[in-house]
C-alpha cells in the first residue's frame, strides 16, 4: 500500500472523529479545541493536495484567529455548559435521519454525475518550491485584484458592526 | 494516488456532521463551530477540484471564504455577546421574539 494513502486514511480517521466529538462533547470549550485538531487535520490535507499557501491561511486564520475568539467568547461568557432544558424526544432521530438523507444525495450527486476514478499525482517537491505561491500571487494580484480589495472593505464593515453592535449605550450600566 | 473520490468522500461527511450538529445541538456557540465545519468541507471540495482540473480558481475562491467566514465569525459572535448581556442565558430555545 501506498505511503500516501496510509497517511491519508489516518488523517480522514481523525478528521471524522474529531468532527464528531465536536457534536458530541458536552462543554463548548472541548468542543473548540476538537474543531482546532480537525482544522488541523483539513490543513494536512491541503498540503497534500498542493496547496501550501490555503493550508498556511487555513492554520493561521482558522485555527489561529477564529478559534481564539471562539475561546475568547466562551470564555468571557461562561457559557460553557448550558442548563438541560426539555429535550424535543423526535428532534435527534430526526435530525440523524435528515443527515443520512443529505449524505446519500450528496454522494449520489457527486459519484454518479463525474468521472472522478482518476487518482491525483502527489505532490512531490512543488509544494516546496516557490512556484505554487508565485503562480498563487501573480493569479490573486492581477486577475482577482477587484475581489480581494473587496474583501479588505468586508473586513473593516465586519470590525465597525462589531463595534457597534457591543458597544455600551449612553446611560446604560 | 488518491482517487479525487476519497477527497469527495471525506468532504460530503464533514459536511454532513456539521449540518447534524445545526439541527441538533442548542447552545449556539456550537451550532456556529458545526457552520465553520460545512465551511471547510466545501472548502476541501474547492481545493479538490482544483488539483484534479489543474487550475489555479480554486484556490483563489478558498481564500476568499476563509476571509468572509473570519468576518461572520466576529459579527456573529459579537451578537451572541449581545443576546448574553439582554437575556443573560444564550439557549437557542430563548431566542423566540424579535424584540429583545
Amino acid at each position: 500500500m501506498d505511503l500516501t494513502l496510509i497517511l491519508f486514511i489516518v488523517l480522514a480517521v481523525v478528521a471524522i472523529l474529531t468532527a464528531l466529538g465536536m457534536l458530541a462533547s458536552r462543554s463548548a470549550i472541548y468542543a473548540a479545541l476538537f474543531l482546532v485538531l480537525n482544522f488541523a487535520t483539513v490543513a494536512i490535507f491541503y498540503l497534500m493536495l498542493g496547496a501550501p499557501f490555503i493550508a498556511m491561511a487555513q492554520v493561521t486564520v482558522y485555527a489561529g484567529a477564529i478559534m481564539v475568539l471562539f475561546l475568547f467568547v466562551i470564555m468571557l461568557l461562561g457559557a460553557e455548559k448550558l442548563p438541560k432544558g426539555e429535550v424535543l424526544p423526535w428532534q435527534r432521530p430526526l435530525a440523524i435521519g435528515l443527515a443520512a438523507v443529505l449524505l446519500a444525495e450528496a454522494g449520489y450527486l457527486l459519484f454518479q454525475r463525474l468521472h472522478i476514478t482518476a487518482g491525483l499525482a502527489n505532490p512531490g517537491a512543488e509544494v516546496n518550491a516557490p512556484e505554487a505561491i508565485q503562480a498563487m500571487a501573480l493569479s490573486l494580484f492581477n486577475q482577482y485584484l477587484l475581489p480581494f480589495e473587496v474583501t479588505s472593505v468586508l473586513l473593516l464593515v465586519a470590525m465597525v458592526g462589531v463595534i457597534v453592535l457591543t458597544k455600551k449605550e449612553k446611560g446604560e450600566s | 494516488m488518491i482517487p479525487l473520490a476519497y477527497y469527495l468522500a471525506i468532504s460530503a461527511i464533514l459536511f454532513t456532521l456539521g449540518a447534524l450538529g445545526v439541527l441538533i445541538r442548542r447552545n449556539p456557540l456550537i451550532i456556529f463551530m458545526s457552520v465553520e465545519l460545512m465551511l471547510n468541507a466545501a472548502n476541501l471540495a474547492f481545493v479538490a477540484f482544483a488539483r484534479a482540473y489543474d487550475v489555479l480558481a480554486g484556490q483563489i475562491f478558498v481564500f476568499f471564504v476563509i476571509a468572509v467566514a473570519a468576518a461572520e465569525v466576529a459579527v456573529g459572535l459579537a451578537l451572541i455577546v449581545v443576546i448574553f448581556r439582554t437575556k443573560h442565558s444564550i439557549d437557542v430555545d430563548l431566542m423566540n421574539s424579535l424584540k429583545g
